[in-house]
């Protein structure tokens, strides 16, 4: 899977398997601007990513609990996500995500 | 012994000491970041001790905060096991319980604090319990496993105390709570949630008891057998939890002439301590907090506010201008139900509610000078959300704009973009 971090235009492509959700895939890889740090308890939107898009056959629903929180986030896009709730499964590979830039 | 040196030490590997390793990882210098542990093990999350681990495996296994490959690539050295006792500030050096010295450019101090006791007859016996680290919960959880413990006193109404209690109850002990303030939650929240959250408690079967002291313990040989209340009460006990807040872990920073006391090593902005080149994160440093009502120093205790500091402390240390102050936030779940608070509430001169208490889900507004200072929510997760930018941004509200419930409080963009 890929996330493109807008702050510095870099690309990196990060072997998802061993861990749980995206956020934990991030914040192992340091990757800029996903901190995680509630843990995963959407109390804090700061695994907030952009979906680029989604490979065929992997699907995860946004709860209600995360769509208020998305409501508040910097830089809200139609494919924002929080990346604590996106599950790694084996669809994930082609997954492509963007970090938004501070502002 | 051998010395080393580093450019940047820091000492505790909790929550803020690994946010702040992280972040200067790469940036430090040549002699790069030594991250310094007194618990063995990898660096794991605190808040689930009390919550998921308290209920799960008798064995509690914990939430790493990064996996053993992440320190096996990490360019910071990651050492557990090791306890700092002392700092020489002139020489620029710390000593370790192991007799090491070692050398310091930049030295930040994360230590949290280690679990206050009463100070009580009778503290010491076995079966009394607190729970700061992973070490006590593992105590009380093998205590528990004998299935011996069936009556249990948790002595403090605060977060850490009700999650105990809560625990405790869902693993079908019988629970007696004992506060000695008039309600629960008396330093962080207002008497309209500190009444639900009784209210929830006393359902779900807690004995709780307010306005009462505990004072002393009762001994069946070397261990605990009740508690003996002020006005004379015994409650039998199997197990008893302190919970009565934690204590600073700064005597070897003061010892070395940090401005602070034992509330506290006194930090400004930038995290930086009274002494060249160390600063101070976390649980254990106290700083002026534009958030209370009069913006005096105090030390804030959440996972939010180590992340904080440790941000300041890494803009500090790469020197870059500090970030726009951020209102402080707390949760606290107990049988499931979501405690979410933004802002301090204390100093307030207005509280509304929103919602009914008996719903289970309602959210109390605290004002100062018509503006909101804080919000407390319980299972309202976008009263939440909204509520962090209308707290940052001193929101004025009307009374409409708050009373009504089934109408969203308004969505402001989060502090630091722009408002036109
Ligand atoms: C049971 C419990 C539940 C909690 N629940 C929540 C919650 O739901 N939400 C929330 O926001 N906050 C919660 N908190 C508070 C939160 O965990 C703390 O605010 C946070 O951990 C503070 O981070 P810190 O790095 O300052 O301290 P800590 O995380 O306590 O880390 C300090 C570390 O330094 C080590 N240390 C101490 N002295 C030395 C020394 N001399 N040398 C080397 N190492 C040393 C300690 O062993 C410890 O590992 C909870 C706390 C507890 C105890
Ligand atoms: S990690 Fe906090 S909302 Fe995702």
């Amino acid at each position: 899977m890929t996330f493109t971090v807008e702050e510095t235009g870099r690309e990196l492509v990060l072997d998802a398997s061993g861990h749980a959700t995206l956020m934990q895939v991030a914040v192992e890889a340091d990757v800029p601007g996903i901190v995680g740090e509630c843990g995963g308890e959407m109390t804090c939107g700061t695994c907030h990513v952009h979906v680029e898009s989604t490979p065929a056959g992997y699907t995860a629903a946004r709860s209600h609990d995360e769509e208020d929180m998305l409501e508040v986030v910097d830089a809200p896009a139609p494919g924002s996500r929080l990346a604590c709730q996106l599950p790694v499964t084996p669809a994930v590979a082609g997954l492509r995500l963007r970090v938004p830039a501070p502002s | 012994m051998s010395t080393h040196r580093a450019d940047v030490v820091v000492v505790g590997a909790g929550h803020a000491g690994v946010q702040l390793a992280v972040a200067l990882a790469t940036s430090a210098g040549p002699r790069g970041v030594l991250l310094l542990g007194a618990e063995s093990g990898l660096p794991y999350e605190r808040p689930p001790l009390t919550k998921k681990l308290l209920v799960g495996s008798d064995q509690p296994v914990p939430v790493p905060l990064r996996s053993a490959a992440y320190w096996d690539r990490s360019p910071v050295t990651l050492r557990t096991g090791t306890r700092v006792v002392s700092v020489d500030p002139d020489a620029r050096t710390v000593g370790t319980d192991a007799g090491e010295t070692i050398g310091y450019r930049d030295l930040v101090w994360a230590t949290g604090g280690r679990a206050a006791r009463c100070g009580l007859p009778g503290e010491d016996l076995r079966g009394v319990h607190s729970i700061r680290d992973l070490a006590d919960l593992t105590a009380l959880r093998r205590q528990l496993a004998g299935g011996a413990a069936a009556r249990a006193v948790v002595v403090g109404g605060g977060y850490v105390g009700l999650e105990v209690a809560a625990g405790l109850r869902q693993l079908g002990l019988a629970v007696t709570l004992v506060e000695v303030a008039p309600r629960l939650l008396a330093r962080v929240t207002g008497t309209v949630v500190s009444a639900a959250f009784t209210a929830l408690h006393r359902r779900r079967g807690v004995d709780v008891r307010l306005g009462t002291a505990v004072t002393r313990l009762r001994a069946d040989g070397d261990r605990v057998a009740g508690v003996v209340l002020a006005d004379g009460t015994e409650l039998a006990a199997d197990v008893v939890v302190v919970g009565v807040g934690m204590r600073p872990e700064v005597d070897a920073l003061l010892a070395a002439g940090a401005r602070g006391d034992t509330g506290g090593v006194d930090v400004d902005e930038q995290c930086r301590t009274s002494l060249p080149g160390v600063l101070a994160v976390g649980d254990c440093a106290r700083q002026a907090n534009p958030w209370s009502a009069t913006g005096a120093a105090m030390r804030v205790e959440s996972v939010h506010n180590a992340g904080l500091h440790a941000a300041a402390a890494a803009r500090a240390l790469t020197g870059r201008l500090p970030a726009g102050p951020v209102p402080p936030r707390f949760w606290s779940t107990q049988y499931g139900v979501e405690l979410r608070t933004v802002g301090l509430s204390a100093g307030d001169d207005e509280q509304v509610l929103r919602g009914d208490p008996a719903t289970g889900s309602f959210s109390v507004a605290y004002l100062r000078g018509g503006r909101l200072a804080a919000l407390d929510t319980v299972d309202r997760p976008r009263d939440f959300a909204r509520g962090q930018a209308l707290v940052a941004a001193a929101w004025q509200p009307t009374r409409a704009e708050l009373i009504d419930p089934d109408t969203d409080l308004p969505r402001l963009q989060p502090a630091g973009t722009s408002v036109t």
